[in-house]
């Protein structure tokens, strides 16, 4: 039998379980294991920015990616329909599994028999964030993918300097913006 | 490149698959999850990001030990080593304040489109309005100090 206050405190801390995040941690670090054991390329997420810019853009600085720009494409396209796959599947109730918490957050909507997901953050908010992601990622060389699960994984000094960084940042603007009463 | 193995691209497509199917499952797809973490309402995201980091840790140390090279590409099997320099606590720093305002990043957000959520489009066109800044900066600051070079 668990100690009543150990329980109490897992509840307080993990009041959505662990279970969802682990195994959809494990599934990502999967992910970046399947293409590294083929082809020794460690992946992150946000070059691609940069890369996909090369297809429409002259600029000197996007033209270093044009090598990679092509699977950076597919590799994105995998994301996008992975994401598209867990909706089909588990988000939409086909496969049910205890380790799969569905939680409270945003709306969800039916289309074609599919549940899908819309996210109740305010679009200036997603907007002015994603603004400085795309500038942040490209100076600091990497973002939650490239720094967080790869360089991470690597026991890189650089990468993990760069998530300390990104992470105490993040805290504490959300701290500052939730205690300004932004919400969602 | 033309000379790459026939399976390298179906590869790279069904890690991404993964990837995504996981950040879908994670819930790090949706914004207000991570919001919810980074004012210490949820620290299951931990999970996610420290999971993930000890699974690709253990191919970083393994593979180098059994094999030489990548079988689609001949790479030689390396670790995600990236200098250091001011630009990453920059970078870093600027990324922490878009991604504590918007509860985004890049990977999560392709996800977060697959999962239905068309509003995540804002923040794409944002990223990539971001990443052209920069670069066009960058471009700009680049052919000024050759210029600078060249008239030495």
């Amino acid at each position: 039998m668990p100690d009543p206050l150990v329980a109490q405190a897992a509840a307080d801390l993990f009041p959505n379980g662990v279970s969802r995040y682990a195994v959809g941690g494990l599934l990502v670090g999967l992910g970046a294991v399947v293409i590294y054991v083929g082809t020794g390329i460690a992946a992150g997420a946000s070059t691609f920015l940069e890369s996909t810019l090369s297809y429409v853009s002259g600029q000197s600085r996007f033209q270093r990616y044009v090598s990679s720009r092509d699977w950076r494409v597919v590799f994105t396209l995998g994301i996008i329909l992975g994401g598209a796959a867990f909706a089909a599947t588990v988000q939409s109730g086909v496969i049910t599994t205890s380790l799969y918490q569905p939680g409270t957050t945003g709306r969800t909507y039916e289309l074609a028999g599919v549940t899908l997901w819309l996210t109740d953050v305010q679009p200036w908010r997603l907007f002015v964030g994603g603004v400085l992601v795309g500038i942040g990622t490209r100076i600091g060389k990497g973002c939650t993918s490239g720094h967080g699960v790869c360089g991470v994984g690597s026991a890189s000094k650089t990468s993990l300097v760069g998530v300390a960084t990104f992470l105490t940042v993040a805290i504490g603007t959300a701290q500052v913006v939730a205690a300004l009463g932004v919400s969602p | 490149m033309a000379d790459r193995h026939p399976l390298f691209k179906p590869l790279i497509f069904v890690g991404g698959l993964i990837f995504g199917f996981g950040l879908g499952f994670s819930h790090m797809a949706r914004p207000e999850v991570v919001l919810n973490f980074l004012t210490f309402e949820d620290f299951g995201l931990l999970f996610v990001m420290f999971g993930a980091a000890v699974v690709s840790g253990i191919a970083f140390a393994v593979m180098p030990r059994i094999r030489d090279a990548a079988p689609l590409t001949g790479d030689r099997y390396e670790r995600r080593l990236k200098p250091f320099d001011r630009n990453v606590l920059v970078g870093g720093a600027v990324f922490g304040v878009g991604w504590g305002l918007s509860g985004i990043c890049p990977g999560a957000a392709y996800a977060s489109l697959g999962v239905g959520n068309v509003t995540i489009l804002w923040a794409l066109a944002g990223m990539f309005l971001g990443a052209y800044a920069q670069g066009y900066w960058r471009s700009r600051s680049q052919a000024r100090d050759a210029a600078a070079a060249g008239a030495d």
